[in-house]
Order: structure tokens, then sequence, then C-alpha cells
């Protein structure tokens, strides 16, 4: 070693309560900021695995199926909010859950973060803002693609404050339901979180139909009140496609409101579980 | 208003004292621990660490040796806020570390057995980060990341990806990172485990050299000779107990021997064991598969004559050594095993 000089140790010192909790939001946005300059470096990557899917969906049942003269002409429509839900609800597996599996299981990468100057549940916490930060970003770049790609432009109003509240509070559901997951699966279970989770939502997730529609399928209009993607998209549906229908908005809010809570608990249960032995 | 909500504040329950630094900072206990126990499982699993007791000083390299499974590490865990204790207590300094366990992080660096650099980041950015974590400015931060790739060696692959370094490096990259924030105590689990020699004994050099800048190091280890040449003061580990804690010349000070002859007779040892043990200058014999340790006092002459009572006992002598005492006779001494499995 050179002989530069290191400062020595630092000593124990006293903090307010003002002063200490200030030291935990630095800490806490400097997880953030960590977390979005790798985001950044990732962005080519990240609007990739965010737009390919809700592109292929959007460019085969709103273009090329209506120009063939197969199936609905204004199918592009339903999908609009449908997929702008899938998109919000399934970054939360990707940037969060995804990532945690493997930091839990192999590169325990986590590690130095854990060890950050703040309770575990902040880092938890933070794990779950940047995912619902990435959520919104996936909400702005598929909503170009599922407007601007059908062959008829889509019929939409917005009802901002709806739009707004909802697209919220959905981005933080998608991050809890990330961490959820993150931390209560193995990496060799990667595959069955596609097949278990990820499938089933999206497809009974009321993304290619609106949910009153089920009603010639009484059970299944029922059994799908438990998939969450249901009230976002349905939320989102009310507020940018109301004349197709869309579920009550109480119903909406409180169904997301739940998801919120029960997802955040076991996500920060899970955490907490995993990093403290 | 606002002053008065200040001056009612409460300040929290946790480092309090007037001055700001700790009233034993200077050369006394920077660690405590009492009954510190881990069951792992509810009550009826593994009892991974059995009502320690402990104590690390200021400035001091404090080791933790035993072997595998003896409780290192996780007493490191409880002592860097991994693990929570099933029982009693550990301070570091005023902080109760299992009830403040965000304030305790704030004080510590640690460096696991394990890589856990940041592979999303380059070599600098795992330190600049650290730096962030913990409240730096960015300024700040960007000196001290500087400052640190230069006293460990690692400007050079300052842009690398850290997946690209060596082990050594990898390490050493661990052990400035730990210390971006100027930690109170350094806690270093297995530094040294799976490296080559030569690297091994940089770190020492690295090891010694942060000592003296002040440093108060906790490391853990199962090599005899690491605990040995690094530490001020031992503590031998087994089955989650402190066998013994004290330094490494007192430690061997406590066999009761100047001198151990090791012998590898072939046959039946019995006769032979006999007959050394009347040998004079001989104190006692340990005899473990096959090889004879015997204690004696100063040497001159002892072996000649050892092996004189040896042979007319009929033992075939296949190997002869003469050492002091190590570690290893203490360890073996106190549990009856050899360290190395």
């Amino acid at each position: 070693m050179t002989a530069l000089e290191l400062a020595p140790p630092a000593e124990i010192q006293q903090f307010g309560r003002g002063q200490y909790t200030g030291m935990m939001a630095r800490t806490f946005l400097a997880l953030m900021v960590r977390d979005v300059m790798v985001l950044r470096k990732t962005a080519f990557a990240f609007i990739l695995r965010t737009a390919m899917q809700p592109f292929l969906l959007v460019f085969v049942f709103g273009y090329v199926l209506p120009k063939i003269g197969q199936g609905p002409q204004r199918f592009a429509d339903v999908l609009l909010p449908g997929l702008i839900g899938t998109a919000i609800i399934f970054q939360g597996i990707q940037a969060v859950a995804l990532p945690l599996v493997q930091e839990f299981g192999y590169t325990k990468e986590i590690e130095d973060r854990v060890l950050a100057p703040l309770p575990v549940w902040g880092v938890a916490l933070e794990k779950i803002t940047v995912g619902a930060l990435q959520a919104v970003l996936a909400a702005l770049v598929v909503f170009p693609f599922v407007y601007l790609i059908p062959a008829k432009r889509p019929d939409i109003t917005f009802d901002w404050i709806n739009l707004i509240i909802i697209l919220l509070l959905a981005c933080f559901v998608s991050g809890s339901l990330g961490l959820a997951i993150g931390t209560a699966f193995s990496p060799r279970q990667v595959p069955l979180i596609f097949s278990v989770i990820v499938i089933p939502v999206t497809f009974l997730g009321c993304v290619y139909y609106p949910w009153d529609n089920l009603h010639t399928i009484p059970w299944l209009k029922v059994a799908v009140l438990i998939n969450p993607l249901v009230y976002v998209s349905e939320g989102l549906r009310g507020s940018l496609t109301p004349q197709y229908g869309h579920m009550n908005w109480i119903a909406v809010y409180a169904g997301i409101l739940v998801a919120l809570v029960s997802f955040t608990y076991l996500g920060l249960r899970g955490f907490e579980k995993r990093v403290v032995a | 208003m606002l002053a008065l909500q200040m001056h009612n504040a409460k300040p929290l329950s946790m480092p309090v004292t007037a001055g700001g630094a700790i009233p034993d900072a200077a050369g006394g206990a920077i660690i405590r621990t009492a009954g510190l126990t881990k069951q792992y499982g509810d009550g009826r699993g593994v009892l991974a660490v059995d009502h320690l007791d402990l104590e690390v000083r200021r400035g001091e390299i404090f080791g933790l040796l035993g072997p595998n499974g003896a409780g290192k590490t996780t007493t490191i865990g409880m002592l860097t806020t991994r693990v929570k204790p099933s029982g009693g207590a550990a301070y570091l300094g005023s902080i109760d570390i299992a009830r403040h366990p965000a304030m305790a992080k704030r004080y510590i660096g640690v460096v696991t057995q394990q890589n856990t650099l940041d592979r999303s980041l380059s070599v600098s950015e795992n330190l600049y980060y650290h730096g962030l974590y913990f409240g730096m400015s960015a300024h700040a931060a960007h000196q001290r990341t500087a400052e640190l790739l230069d006293l460990f060696l690692l400007k050079d692959r300052a842009q690398s990806e850290v997946d690209q370094l060596s082990g050594g490096m990898a390490q050493r990259l661990m052990i400035a990172r730990a210390l971006v924030h100027d930690p109170l105590v350094l806690f270093l689990d297995e530094p040294t485990s799976g490296i080559d020699p030569q690297t091994r004994l940089a770190l020492w050099d690295i090891i010694r050299e942060l000592n003296q800048r002040g440093h108060t190091i906790l490391l853990t280890t199962h090599y005899m000779e690491e605990a040995e040449q690094l530490c001020d003061r031992i503590a031998i580990m087994d089955h989650g107990k402190i066998l013994a804690n004290d330094t490494a010349e007192n430690l061997k000070r406590s066999i009761d021997a100047e001198t151990i002859i090791e012998l590898r007779v072939e046959g039946d040892v019995a006769p032979t064991i006999a007959a050394v043990r009347a040998s004079a200058g001989v104190r006692s014999v340990e005899q473990t598969d096959g090889m004879l340790r015997i204690f004696t006092g100063e040497d001159s002459g002892i072996v000649a004559n050892i092996v004189a009572a040896a042979t007319s006992a009929g033992a075939q002598i296949r190997d002869l050594s003469v050492k002091p005492p190590t570690l290893e006779n203490v360890f073996i001494q106190l549990t009856g095993r050899e360290l190395r499995e």
C-alpha cells in the first residue's frame, strides 16, 4: 500500500431525532440513485423487454387482424388500458422480483445495501419505490405503441384525476408484488413464476375483455376478482375508455388498495426474513 | 414554536453522551457481548452460539479462531446486525446492536466470506455508491473513492467490471469498500479463506497497516498461523463457546511445556508411552493416532533421552520433530481434537 493518509475512524455521535431521520432519508435516496443509475445503464434492454410483448399484441390484434378482415375492428380500444396495466404490473416482477431472486440465491450483491445505515424495512421500501418508478416508465414506454400502432386510432378520453391516482397506486402495487415474489422464490423456481403467476394473471386480468362482459360466465366473473391486474385494467379502462364500461370505482380502488397493503406486508416481511437470520 | 419543538424533541435513546464521543472510547472496549446466544429454529434448533461473553478493545486486532461450524460467522452475524440473537446482548460502544441495527451499521465495516460486490457497478462505483449510502456528499465520496483505489492498488482497474477482478483484487475491493465510511470496527470473516499464499501475505500486510492507522479489527479464521501472525488477542471457539481468550503468547504459555516433541512410531504405542513418560524432563504425553506429543521443558539433550527410551521400549520411530508449542496444541488441549479437519 502507498503512504497515503486515511482519515482516522469515526466516533460514535449523538443524533437528534430530526437529524437521524434526515440521515435515513439520505441513505434511502442514495439507494434510489444507485438503482436509477443502473437502470440508465440498461435503458435499451429496459425498453426492449417492456415494449416487445405489448408491441406484438397490439400489432397483431390491433393492426394485422383488422387489416386482413379478421377479429373485432375496435379491439385495440379494449387492449389499450389492459396492455398498459399489464406493463405496469409485470414491470414489478421484471425490475424487482427477478433481480432479487438472483441476489438472494447466488450473487448476494444485496448484502452491501442491506448493510447501509437504514432499517431493513427501509431497504425493502426502497426496492418497492424503485419498482414503482420503473412501472411508471413502463406505462410511458408502452403508451405510444398501443396508441399509434392500431389500424384505427383508439378512441380515448382522459379522466386525469382517476388516471393519475390509478397509475400511481398500480405502480406501487407492482413494486410491492415484485418484492413479495422476489423474496418468496428461489432461482430454480423462476420458470414457475412465469407459468404460475405471470401467464394466468395476464390472461385472466381483464386485459383482453372488460370485466363486465364476463357476466355470461358468472363463476369466472367472481373468480378473477382475486387477480390484482383486474382492478388495474378496469381502473385504467374507466379513466381512458369509459365507453366500454368498467368496474365500479369503489371496487376498483378497494381492490387496488387491498393488493397494495397485502403485497407490501408480504414483501417487507419476506425481505426481513431473507436478510436477517 | 419551531424552537420549542426542537427543544422538546427527545434525542434517540441510543448513543447518548454530552460531548458526542462515547466515554469508553479511548482504549476501552468497543464491542461487548453478554450472554450472547443464537439458536436457529424454534427452541430445538442448533445452538450456534452459546452464551458468549466477549470484549473487543479499541485499536486491537481480535481474532475468533475455530473450526468450521464453531459459531464464528454467526457471532459476526449478530455483531453486524445480520443475525438476530435469541438471547443476551451485544453492544457497539453504547449502541445496543440488536435494538438499533440501523445506528450500529453506520459505524461498522463488514467483509463477508462471499464476494458481495455489486456486479451492476464498476470497481470505482462500488466504492462511490457505498459512500453515498453512508451519507457522504458526491464530492466527498469521489475523493474517498480515489484515495482508496490508490491505497488498495486498484486505480488501474477503476472502470473495470467487478466480474473481471481476480480473487485477490476482489477481496481488496471488498475491504476498501468496507472502509469508505471510516468504520469504528472492521469485521473480516475468513478474510484469506480460499486465497493463494502470496495474496494472503499481501492481505495480512493490509490488515496490519489498517490496524496501525487506528482501525479496530475483528476477524475470524480457521488458520492458526493467521491468528498468530495478526491478532493481538485470540478467542478460541468451538461448539458456540469460547474456550480460551488471550494473547497468542499467553495461550501458548497455558500449555505446560517449552518444547513439544512429536514422535511417530509404528506398532503398539503403549510401552513406548510408558517408557517416554518416565524419561527425565518429560512433563506429559498425549497420543493421537500413532502420533505421540511429548511435552517437555528445555530441550537440551532431551531428544536423545526420548529416542533412547522409545527404542528400548521396542518402538520403530518413523518420524520425529521438535517444535515450540503452537495454537494448534492449545486447541487440541482444549477440545481433544485437531483444528485442521
